[in-house]
């Protein structure tokens, strides 16, 4: 079980009490500065990235707290985005419901998914995971209501609880931010809380946490559908901010990408994919022009980060300051 | 023209064979996958990158310098191969003593590049390589029409993948390997060189996707991106076989091709997918695999 224990390495020992002060600290100015951010960059590119942390964040919480690598996360971002996008297109549900649905669809994927690959451990859960979600992929190209190559376009953004208007740019970005930090804040509780003690004690070392009497794999799938549940929530709000649920979000390249997110901003941080997800984007963003580029500077990043930079820039951080972030 | 449950036989024949030719490719990249995992304990994300590399190496060998399709079978894979050695050497070596998730991760790092830099230079649509003038034409088989060339990659991979076979069970080499992968340590406290045997397993690894890259220049187009979306579905044939059974990923790979040339036929929106549903179905019975063991 090297597993767990390297990750483990990757990250500074931490002990609850000592890690509240300062994590509150970093809080705030998270906050403070998602909050001033839109006022000075361009709102839609802050939402992508805030969506993409999101589900970052919520990927990071099951390879970074439990040491399980899935390699299919994309399916919980894609098909929520689909049953969102589908939801307030077609049915006319208001954008809360509509995001609700894609992110319990998500759910009772990741209770499927989970059910089955939980049972194995390492580079087997990786592969499950992958095929599974191609599997996914393939359904999604084909069922009717996505539309294929097309994707479902023109999803209206509707009014937020019947009293803030998406359509304005600004009402959309504090909508999504709030989203983000209930999102953000739900997987720090998570972390903190006697369950997710549980979750790095089962990550440390599995046989020893189940001959004290944990049902590990009952803890493992929980966290699992957890995991692929916000992963829904961020697909769902990513579908009603940009109106459109496309394929790009269900294949597997999206699947690296979140792993790349949260490895560049560092495995085992809370922070950490938050930081990742913004990076790449901005990357992304500035690379878009130069096509086949992004995917070069993307594995130039990736095998950088493997052979050198393991603990990535939060954990780094981390490591300088001697507390966990 | 005979038909069976109501359909031309001929149709049939013709999935069949297209089954049997994908299964060849699903065989040896699978085996390729199967070999590098059972000692080094890493799944080779790069594999697909270097069946591309191996399919490029051919193209560029018919261009640069002229030599065609028979050369090309003996120098890609030696080309491809050796870069395995260098990546492997340089790289891979150092994340031994971590987790293997870090070698899958570095390895899916390095098919990005790979991809991104061939994409980069050559676009996404492919380039032509044509058939060797001895494999041209076809026999008539009667009941169908059998192109030389594809009855060649069948047997050509068979013979690989048994080959291939041959020497990991059967041979002193062999022995060696199934050694080390059992226990390395007690193998290299009685002199075997298991650093080496390591490189070079993974070189003869990516050697064999450099081969059915070859193989596969004639019959897809010559393309940056083919081995991509490929290696997902050998990834699902090597959950099915058993990661690192030998003859498991040959088996589950000609069965599997040949039951997806099947529900092409008869339930033609099934044809993606089916391979996951066996998976599924799999994993929930015997979540090692057809032919794997518990590690």
């Amino acid at each position: 079980m090297a597993t767990a224990q390297e990750i483990a390495t990757a990250t500074v020992l931490e002990t609850p009490a000592a890690s509240a002060g300062h994590q509150i600290v970093a809080f705030a100015v998270m906050v403070l500065l998602l909050v001033l951010a839109p006022f000075l960059v361009y709102p839609l590119f802050l939402m992508k990235a805030l969506c993409f942390g999101l589900f970052a964040c919520a990927f990071g919480l099951l390879i970074g707290y439990v040491g399980l690598l899935s390699f299919g996360h994309a399916v919980f971002l894609g098909s929520a985005g689909y049953i969102s996008a589908h939801a307030a297109k077609v049915w006319g549900w208001p954008p809360e419901l509509a995001i609700l649905a894609g992110t319990a669809v998500a759910g009772a994927l990741g209770v499927v998914i989970g059910a089955l690959a939980i049972r194995s451990k390492g580079i087997y859960f990786a592969n499950i995971t992958l095929a599974f979600a191609q599997m996914v992929y393939f359904f999604c190209l084909q069922a009717p209501f996505t539309h294929g190559e097309d994707g479902i376009q023109a999803v209206p953004r509707g009014t937020f609880l019947g009293v803030f208007d998406l359509r304005h740019t600004l009402t959309m970005y504090f909508v999504v931010l709030a989203i983000f930090l209930a999102g953000f804040l739900v997987i720090y509780r998570v972390i903190h809380s006697p369950f997710g003690q549980v979750l790095k004690a089962i990550r440390e070392n599995e046989p020893r946490a189940i001959s004290l009497g944990y049902a590990a794999e009952r803890y493992k799938l929980l966290a699992f559908v957890l995991s692929g549940t916000l992963a829904g929530l961020a697909g769902g709000t990513k579908a009603i901010v940009f109106q459109l649920a496309s394929l790009t979000d269900v294949h597997w390249t999206m699947s690296g990408e979140v792993v790349l997110m949260t490895l560049l901003g560092g495995l085992g941080t809370v922070f950490g994919p938050v930081v990742g997800a913004f990076i790449m984007i901005t990357l992304e963003h500035y690379l878009a022009q130069l096509g086949a580029w992004v995917t070069i500077v993307q594995g130039l990043i990736f095998v950088v980060c493997v052979l050198t930079f393991r603990r990535g820039v939060v954990g780094e951080l981390a490591q300088l300051i001697g507390k966990p972030l | 023209m005979s038909t069976v449950f109501g359909v031309p036989t001929q149709a049939l024949f013709g999935q069949l064979l297209i089954g049997l030719i994908n299964g060849s490719f699903y065989a040896m990249l699978s085996l390729g996958l199967s070999v590098i995992f059972g000692l080094l304990n890493i799944i080779n994300f790069a594999h697909g990158a270097q069946y591309m590399m191996g399919a490029f190496a051919a193209y560029f060998l018919l261009q640069w310098s002229g030599l065609g399709y028979w050369w090309a079978l003996l120098v890609a894979p030696i080309v491809v191969g050796l870069f395995g050695i260098v990546l492997e050497r340089t790289m891979l070596k150092r994340l031994y003593h971590l987790d293997h998730l870090y070698g899958l991760l570095l390895t899916f790092g390095f098919a990005l590049v790979i991809q991104g830099m061939f994409r980069h230079q050559f676009g996404s649509s492919g380039l032509p390589y044509a058939i060797p003038a001895e494999l041209a034409g076809g026999q008539n088989l009667g009941f169908m029409f059998l192109p030389n060339y594809r009855a060649w990659v069948i047997v050509a991979s068979l013979g690989f993948c048994l080959g291939t076979w041959y020497v990991i069970e059967r041979t002193k080499l062999g022995s060696y390997l199934r050694a080390a992968t059992e226990n390395p340590a007690l193998v290299q406290a009685f002199g075997v060189n298991v650093p080496r045997m390591v490189t070079l397993t993974y070189g003869f690894g990516v050697a064999l996707a450099g081969v059915a890259g070859v193989l596969a220049a004639p019959i897809y187009q010559v393309n940056p991106l083919m081995g991509a979306d490929l290696l997902i579905v050998v990834f699902a044939v090597v959950v099915i076989g058993g990661m690192g059974s030998i003859m498991g990923s040959i088996v589950t790979g000609f069965a599997l091709g040949v039951v997806e040339g099947l529900t092409k036929f008869f339930y033609p929106e099934a044809s993606n997918t089916v391979i996951f549903v066996i998976m599924a179905v799999v994993l929930l019975v015997r979540p090692t695999g057809l032919f794997g063991r518990e590690k």
